[in-house]
């Protein structure tokens, strides 16, 4: 016997365009200020500051080597009552996933810069250039070139990891398809109808930023 | 008093010492050629003058800036090292041009950011340059898009945009195809028959006859022979000089 599909329990339009807007605001809000952190983070480990690069590399261990899923419950709970400071809910979710994708861009960002040749220092410190300067004009920009790909798939599995918000009462999406399917008891339809929302949302992305890097490329190579 | 004054000129690379006391001295407007053979320290002695390399033990003027150095430190303000290195720009064998950005870009930045010209006038002083370099045309192209000959020139120009006092050039024109030596060369003697100052590291012991004032053959991180080209060509006097120039001599010959 064969198992009959019953797709009218996903169509609740205004149910899931609220969850869509919460997963869009995490995926984006984390991605970006993870993002903005990573690079701050990333300019102090390739600095001459040791202690700063110690802090970083401890940070970035932390962070790179523990789940996500802990890092969020972390925050949510265990940040109020260790440190005794109160997040408000939303941010107390999101900061966890912030700095799981700051440590991730730090080091990836790292990578960029140290893979930029050591000649364009050397010409740069020629034309007295400082090394703010260079860093800025010369070794920033074609950085940002070549961690393009390293970024975006960070930010894909970014934003697949803001399903696991739902865990702290966050509605997004995933949290709006546990609730529907403990009403419902229609797992297959709920979940394969949010992992359609989720692909809609991540692709037109990725396609994007991979047309915008053919285009640079095309002039790089 | 010389223009170019480098007294005792020693960099160490931990154990090993790439540069052994060199001291020699140029008059404003000269050329010098550096030969010898791989490893003898002319690069280190080109990236040293421009501080690319902290020397190890050094006193190096040009003009008016003065620096020294001392058990591998800058001695003196880091403003003062910073006038020093301004008085030069260095042209390399990698040409080493900015990829992201165009050859007029990669000309008019440094005079943007460094001497603080706007940017308006950046570029249009990096327009000429580039159009004395014969390379109008390709302000807009990328360096990917240009010869290695055109990047070279890009490079030149990108040097002369700092209007530095002295030209260095470390082996220019070893990285090219030999069809495209010849047009960066030309842009070089006419450098030099301007009155450029420059101190050029080189294989091309044609230009370094026809075209320097002085020719100075390093050896083991030391200045082994100098003296006018024409006469440490015909008769060296040192047998590793000879010797490095057997296998030159079919070039000489023609
Ligand atoms: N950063 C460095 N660390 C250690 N040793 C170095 C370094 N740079 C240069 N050396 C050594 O110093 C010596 C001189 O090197 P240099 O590059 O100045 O030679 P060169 O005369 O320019 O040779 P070539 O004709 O091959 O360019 C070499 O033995 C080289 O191995
Ligand atoms: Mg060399």
């Amino acid at each position: 016997m064969g198992y009959e599909y019953d797709w009218s329990v996903v169509l609740e339009p205004s149910l899931w365009l609220d969850a869509i807007y919460i997963t869009l605001v995490y995926g984006l809000g984390t991605t970006f200020v993870g993002l903005v952190l990573g690079l701050v983070l990333g300019l102090i480990l390739i600095s001459s500051f040791a202690p700063g690069r110690w802090l970083v590399q401890l940070f970035i261990g932390v962070f790179r080597c523990t789940p996500a899923l802990i890092q969020i419950v972390w925050f949510y709970y265990a940040f109020p009552i260790v440190l005794g400071v109160n997040l408000p809910a939303w941010l107390a979710a999101g900061c966890g996933l912030t700095f799981y994708m700051a440590a991730f861009s730090a080091e990836i960002f790292r990578g960029g810069v140290q893979s930029i040749d050591a000649r364009q220092w050397s010409a740069c410190r020629s034309l007295c250039m400082s090394y703010w300067q260079t860093m800025r004009y010369v070794i920033l920009p074609q950085t940002f070139r070549r961690m393009t790909p390293a970024i975006v798939n960070q930010a894909i599995i970014q934003f697949k990891n803001t399903s696991l918000l739902s865990v702290v009462a966050v509605h997004d999406l995933m949290y709006t398809a546990n609730t529907l399917t403990a009403q419902t008891y229609r797992p297959l339809e709920v979940l394969t109808f949010a992992a359609v929302i989720y692909m809609l949302m991540i692709w037109p992305l990725a396609s994007l930023t991979n047309r915008y890097e053919r285009r640079t490329n095309e002039r790089l190579l | 008093m010389s223009f170019i004054e480098i007294e005792n000129l020693t960099k160490d690379f931990g154990e090993f010492r790439a540069l052994n006391g060199v001291s020699f001295q140029l008059e404003e407007g000269k050329t010098a050629a550096i030969i010898g053979s791989s490893g003898c320290g002319k690069s280190t002695f080109l990236r040293c003058l421009n501080m690319l390399e902290t020397p190890t033990e050094a006193r190096l003027r040009i003009g008016d800036k003065e620096v020294r150095f001392s058990n591998g430190q800058t001695l003196g303000k880091e403003r003062e090292a910073f006038g020093f290195r301004r008085e030069m720009a260095m042209v390399f064998q990698s040409f080493d041009l900015f990829p992201h950005m165009t050859a007029l870009q990669n000309v008019a930045l440094a005079p943007n950011k460094v001497r603080k010209l706007p940017r308006k006038q950046a570029e249009q002083q990096a327009l000429q340059l580039l159009d004395r370099m014969g390379l109008r045309a390709k302000a807009g192209s990328y360096p990917t898009q240009l010869s290695g000959g055109q990047q070279q020139r890009v490079a030149i120009a990108r040097a002369l945009a700092m209007e530095p006092k002295v030209l260095l050039f470390d082996e220019a024109t070893s990285a090219l195809d030999p069809e495209l030596v010849g047009e960066v060369l030309d842009v070089m003697k006419v450098l030099a028959q301007d009155g450029r100052t420059m101190i050029v590291v080189t294989h091309e012991l044609h230009f370094a006859r026809d075209v320097a004032d002085v020719l100075i053959y390093f050896d083991k991180g030391q200045i082994a022979e100098i003296g006018p080209p024409a006469e440490l060509l015909a008769n060296p006097k040192t047998d590793r000089l000879k010797s490095f120039l057997t296998r030159y001599n079919h070039v000489l010959a023609n």
